[in-house]
């Protein structure tokens, strides 16, 4: 899982909270311009097409699918819609555009999103490359306010919370990553544990949250780049429940898969009683427990 | 051990996986090939899977620790919602109600902000007539020389006249004549209406100039007698074209207003709600351009006869002011 910062909840219409990680700007970069490019890709290629087909006044033909074709492919989200909020620059960058309110993209929000970047984009590029093919008299200047436009509206998706830019304001949508759907191998089911026993009060120190963290550790593999990593937490885990090593001799892999086993068990009964403990002990003999530590209390 | 006795997460994950995995199949492969590529049974399936992922997803929440598991399902659920969720209606059903129900509900609901679009629009005429009156070499300061070709004070009035008439034209620089037309009136609609998003005031501003435009041709024609003729040259594709860009403007500028005073809703709900009209308005109102284009670029240059062209505006008019009037109506 990656920060906390970039992860929103979405509620479904069926009531369950999912959890969903904001896309980030610059593969919204990246598959912006994608899609520009193939879209001027498409154009040359029907213009070429056209053309081809020989006939009298194919050329005009032509410039007029051409015409079309741009403004169609521009202010149209018709791939989103298609592919169910995605465009072949977000599907190669992995990302989705979503409602923010959980239920369907609808036509018409796609649409508002798209037409907004008339606004972001196009038109001041348009006032910014020919201002005088826009109105008579348009001063010089006007090029500098179009382009300092671009940036403010370029700006904003790093300057709120979620990324948005304006078209998602106004079309109540999210750009977030599309996750990858990868199961590994259940830690708690894995073989190669010793027969170390723990007592009741070493596995009532820690929380969920170091129980994760040490399952992040643990599946970075029983390797010998992870062996420094694997040993300081053994030791420091050691230390901390006051471990005594007995007559069984085990290594830090061993120590650590065996003791996670353990905890994992301790805690998911607990939770299992409506007892959850999200974070360790800060010190046992603190009167009235921090309030770190939620719930579990002897 | 006993260890994974006393896990319920690894007994609850044994039992469930399979459902899950039968789930990222079908998923993986509607996101792949498409919906088509399921059986009836697969997608009868489907939503029964999804949702006992979803309740394996809140399950998994409250008893298991296990965060692989964790993230494993809420990526599932999650696809898979985009998948049940992200599904749109058949296109046929989608076409017909938004034409007979949504587009004329949301023309209806913009009213007021049309009416300011008219006005702003008269003001521009009104002005554009006064000063001309005054002094017509403040022709040039209204129309943009592109937008001009030549007419102007100074053009004669069989130059002027000559724009007017009916030509003989070959097909093709007929289509592309209302392929340009369409895509350069369509992006004005879609720009003054996206431009409602800066409080609204790059839209009226355009509402103005628009005005101002209009008003200067007319005058123009009209101080040589050639008043008539001009409005049966503007008018057939005129009535479409400048009530479509009304209704961009009018739903550029609700959308301003929802940002600048969003009431008692929050700022970002009433931005969402305009934004739904601005979207519904953007689809119709580009049906109208391309209807508008083929008129202005095809029927304007081959028919002439003054009687056509005034019973096709005043057909126009008569058809769409129906159609936003009384379709979609409640019953």
């Amino acid at each position: 899982m990656t920060s906390l910062s970039t992860v929103r909840g979405l509620q479904t219409p069926e009531g369950v909270p999912i959890q969903l990680e904001l896309a980030s700007v610059g593969d919204r970069l990246v598959a912006a311009m994608l899609d520009i490019f193939l879209m001027n890709m498409l154009g040359i290629f029907l213009f070429i097409l056209v053309i081809l087909t020989g006939g009298r006044g194919r050329l005009q033909l032509a410039s007029a699918v051409l015409l079309v074709v741009f403004f169609v492919v521009r202010d149209f989200p018709i791939f989103e819609l298609r592919w169910r909020g995605q465009t072949p620059g977000k599907r190669a960058t992995r990302i989705r555009v979503i409602s923010r309110t959980g239920g369907a993209l609808t036509a018409r929000s796609a649409v508002a999103r798209n037409v907004l970047r008339e606004l972001e984009l196009f038109q001041p590029l348009a006032i910014l490359t020919a201002p005088a093919a826009l109105a008579a008299g348009f001063p010089p200047w006007l090029g500098l306010v179009a382009g300092l436009w671009v940036v403010a509206f370029a700006a904003l998706p790093l300057v709120n919370r979620d990324h948005l830019r304006a078209g998602d304001l106004v079309a109540g949508t999210l750009v977030v990553r599309a996750p990858p759907m990868l199961l590994l191998d259940d830690l708690g089911a894995a073989p190669g544990r010793s027969a170390l026993q723990f007592r009741v009060d070493q596995l009532d120190i820690y929380g969920a949250y170091e129980l994760q963290t040490l399952e992040a550790v643990l599946r970075l593999g029983n390797t010998l780049d992870n062996g420094p990593a694997l040993t300081a937490v053994a030791e420091q885990i050691q230390k901390r429940i006051g471990w005594a090593p007995g007559t069984e001799r085990v290594g830090p892999y061993e120590f650590l898969s065996t003791f996670y086993a353990a905890q994992r068990a301790r805690l998911e009964q607990r939770l299992l009683l409506g007892e959850r403990r999200e974070r360790k002990r800060v010190a046992a003999a603190v009167p009235g427990d921090p309030p770190a530590s939620t719930g579990t209390r002897k | 051990m006993s260890g994974e006795l006393r896990m319920p997460s690894v007994r609850f994950r044994k039992e469930r996986e399979a459902s899950w995995r039968e789930l990222e199949g079908l998923v993986d492969r509607v996101q792949r090939i498409g919906l088509r590529s399921l059986s009836a049974e697969e997608l009868g399936r489907l939503p029964v899977l999804y949702r006992a992922a979803l309740s394996s997803l809140s399950v998994a929440r409250a008893i298991a620790l296990d965060a692989a598991l964790l993230a494993y399902l809420n990526a599932l659920a999650a696809r898979a919602h985009v998948v049940l969720h992200g599904g749109r209606e058949p296109f046929s059903v989608a076409f017909r109600r938004f034409w007979a129900e949504t587009f004329p509900r949301a023309v209806r609901s913009l009213g007021r902000h049309t009416l300011v679009a008219v006005l702003l629009t008269v003001l521009g005429v009104g002005v554009a007539w006064r000063e001309l009156a005054r002094d017509p070499a403040r022709f040039s300061d209204y129309v943009p020389p592109a937008y001009a070709q030549g007419r102007g004070p100074e053009a004669t009035d069989d130059d002027l006249r000559q724009v007017l008439q009916a030509k003989e034209t070959p097909r093709s620089a007929l289509i592309q004549f209302s392929s340009i037309l369409f895509t350069h009136n369509a992006t004005i609609g879609l720009a003054s209406l996206g431009f409602g998003f800066a409080a609204g005031v790059p839209t009226a501003y355009l509402m103005l100039v628009n005005g101002l435009i209009l008003g200067a041709f007319s005058w123009l024609y009209g101080a040589r007698g050639m008043g008539w003729e001009f409005w049966a040259w503007t008018l057939p594709h005129g009535v479409t074209e400048i009530w479509a860009l009304l209704l961009c403007a009018a739903a550029g500028l609700r959308m301003g207003q929802a940002l600048v005073f969003p009431g008692r809703q929050s700022r970002l709900v009433s931005l969402q709600r305009a934004g739904d009209t601005a979207g519904v308005v953007a689809l119709g109102a580009v049906a109208m351009f391309l209807v508008a284009g083929l008129i202005e670029g095809i029927f304007r240059q081959t028919v002439g006869a003054p009687a056509v062209r005034w019973s096709v505006a005043g057909g126009t008019f008569l058809l769409w002011s129906t159609y936003f009037l009384f379709a979609g109506r409640r019953r």
